[in-house]
């Protein structure tokens, strides 16, 4: 049923799905807010050492006379050594005239006493260049010196590398984590779920009683409307029932009575036209009721075998019952009811269904048997469960075989025998609902054999 | 034998009475379930016949109640219901044996009978007529001591023929009563069961007379 039933997507896969992205999400926004912020501080770090170094140049500058001297300090070049061997190159003008250094190194027109930061590509590298200017005042002279320092950043790039190395681990781990979680989380939700699921399929067929077992608050209303249901439904097929069952009351007991005084009838009449017809009308009305309780019967096992209900039962015992039951009918044509059966013969099954099934069986046996014959029925358990009733009647028609155990089909050889054809169809959808089969043959010697294989 | 029978449907109750006592059984009817109460305070039967559905009730309960006082007496549930559900819950309750409407008179009676039988003891009735002793029950026939092991059909042909001894009985009107009436039979195969009771008569002075053109009587010859 549930295969053939539109879903609208899974829940635990949009559960998980709705997790899992947001810690995705989530682990690449910390990855990049860590990394981001990292540059940042590391940038800060090199810009500070950078001004540091640019600062201690400009302080060594002097007028001397009349010529400007920068005497580059050793500090200032000592402090940007790193463990990169990252390069350093500086240039200085004086006046906008260069001075020393690197002549290509560019500087961005500064302003006094202000530092600017800039990363530039020089030389194929990237690299960070901090610009700075000092007047210089002299006698009757006054100049400006502006320099430019640049380093490489490499040891940068491996600060940050190593940073990101870490922030990724930390988001990764964090995106597991969450995910871990999620897994958890939704299964232990949807278990809830299965659990309310599990019990409802567990139920037999017969059970409509409501839930008491404890749910969580979200899933009450939903238990709480299944519970209704179940009792509506409940209600409903317990008026069916009703109804199937006043119904067959009201039909079958107005029969009853017309064939009761029927019979009566035909003993008090002479006329053998009178009593020819009295007799066909006791036979339409055997023929109607029993097609009437063929059809409900057959009602009422497509129904159950829809819902088998699986017991423990001993057919041995269940067929000894059954055949004790039909002595009195098989006695009024002086026929014998021979069983032959194992001491046990244990199955699991529909107790009600398999009875069903080898009554029918048994009816045709003893409706198609001539009087004073033998119907012998064997119950065994091996090789395989069999029950098997065999008459010494006419036998299945020949040819018929295969077409005998479809609905409302008789057999040719049927005529003047009441019946409904419904007989070998209830008994095969038995068997077939047991996952056996019914096979029917004739004896060499006469007499037709009806077997459910189970 | 006296038989209560429970059933609402009066006509239908009718039918069932005027054939029982056709047989030669008193029946007494009860209406619905109160009117079979106070019979079965007041009265002893050997068999109750009962309907399920009644007026005032559900017979299932009669039945109960009728178990938990003790009383044994064989109840044979008649019932309109669908076969597979109903019949079970009836025999667990303590019913002997079931029918379902409507149902054919002689399985009725044989059915009767199979209870009778089974809770045999109680009551016997014997007719003894002619040198022979007859349990219809029990399905014996003792011809001069001796006995004969009857065969349905011969014990209820014959059955009907010493119920009333010295009536005429059509062919028609056996036939009717020993074959059902899906049994496509020539009128007959009743001679050959009238011939196996004569010879079962033999040593007796009963003698099973052939009226040409009108039938078969039992006559006792002194």
């Amino acid at each position: 049923m549930s295969a053939n039933m539109a879903t609208s997507g899974s829940l635990r896969n949009r559960l998980v799905l709705i997790l899992v992205g947001g810690a995705a999400i989530l682990a690449y926004l910390l990855f990049f807010a860590i990394r981001n912020y990292a540059t940042q501080v590391a940038q800060q770090g090199q810009d500070s050492i950078l001004s540091a170094s640019i600062t201690s140049i400009l302080d060594a500058a002097a007028i001397q006379g009349d010529v400007v001297e920068v005497d580059l300090p050793y500090a200032a070049f000592s402090m940007l050594s790193t463990a990169f061997d990252d390069q350093i190159f500086y240039a200085i003008y004086q006046d906008d005239a260069f001075l020393s250094g690197y002549e290509t190194l560019a500087i961005a027109g500064v302003a006094a006493r202000e530092t600017v930061f800039n990363t530039v590509d020089y030389q194929g590298t990237q690299v960070r260049v901090v610009t700075a200017s000092r007047t210089l005042i002299g006698k009757d002279k006054r100049t400006q010196i502006r320099v430019a320092l640049a380093q490489t950043q490499d040891a940068l790039a491996g600060t940050l590398r190593q940073i990101s190395r870490n922030a990724a681990i930390f988001g990764a781990s964090f995106f597991l984590l969450a995910t871990l979680l999620s897994f958890w989380a939704t299964s232990s939700t949807i278990g809830q779920l299965n659990r309310l699921t599990n019990s409802v399929t567990r139920r037999g067929p017969q059970d409509l009683s409501p839930f008491h077992k404890p749910v969580p608050s979200e899933m009450l209303p939903l238990v709480t409307s299944l519970n209704s249901l179940m009792a509506r439904l409940d209600h409903t097929l317990k008026q069916s029932e009703d109804f199937i069952a006043e119904a067959a009351h009201r039909v079958r007991t107005p029969l009853a009575t017309v064939r009761s005084y029927a019979e009566a009838t035909l003993q008090r009449v002479d006329k053998e036209e009178n009593r020819q017809a009295m007799r066909s009308m006791v036979r339409a009305i055997d023929e109607s009721s029993r097609a009437a309780g063929q059809l409900l019967d057959h009602a009422m096992i497509t129904f159950r075998a829809d819902h088998l209900e699986q017991q423990d039962v001993d057919l041995s015992a269940l067929i000894h019952d059954l055949v004790e039951r039909l002595k009195p009918i098989a006695e009024m044509k002086d026929l014998t009811l021979r069983l032959h059966s194992d001491a046990q013969v244990p199955y699991k099954g529909d107790a009600i269904l398999l009875q069903n099934a080898v009554r029918n069986l048994l009816d045709n046996a003893l409706k198609y048997s001539p009087s004073e014959s033998v119907v012998d029925i064997h119950v065994t358990c091996t090789p395989n469960v069999e029950i098997r009733v065999c008459d010494s009647g006419k036998g299945f028609p020949k040819g018929e075989l295969d077409t005998l155990a479809m609905r409302f089909k008789r057999g040719m050889n049927a005529e003047g025998t009441i019946g409904s054809g419904l007989g070998l169809t209830i008994a095969m959808d038995v068997a077939v609902a047991h996952n056996g089969t019914l096979r029917l043959s004739n004896q060499a010697e006469g007499g037709a054999c009806a077997s459910l294989l189970l | 034998m006296k038989f209560l029978l429970v059933e609402d449907n009066k006509e239908l109750a009718d039918a069932i009475s005027s054939r029982m006592r056709l047989d030669g059984h008193v029946i007494e009817h009860a209406e619905n379930l109160a009117d079979a109460r106070a019979f079965v305070e007041v009265g002893e039967y050997d068999l109750i016949l009962l309907d399920i559905m009644l007026p005032d009730g559900d017979g299932r309960s009669f039945l109960k109640a009728h178990r938990a006082s003790d009383h044994d007496t064989p109840v044979i549930v008649l019932t309109a219901r669908s076969q597979v559900s109903d019949r079970i819950g009836s025999l667990d309750l303590g019913a002997d044996d079931y029918l379902t409407k409507p149902f054919d008179h002689a399985e009725l009676e044989a059915r009767c009978r199979a209870v009778l039988r089974r809770k045999a003891g109680k009551t016997k009735t014997v007719i003894e007529l002619g040198g022979i002793v007859f349990d219809p029950l029990a399905g014996l026939l003792s011809v001069n001591g001796e006995s004969v092991n009857l065969r349905n059909r011969e014990l209820r042909l014959f059955e009907l023929l010493i119920n009333s001894p010295g009536q005429v009985f059509s062919k028609q009107k056996l036939s009717d009563r020993l074959f059902s009436y899906d049994d496509d039979v020539s009128e007959n195969a009743i001679e050959v069961y009238i011939g196996r009771l004569r010879k079962h008569l033999e040593n007796s002075s009963l003698k099973i007379t052939t009226l040409r053109g009108l039938g078969y009587r039992l006559d006792h010859v002194r």
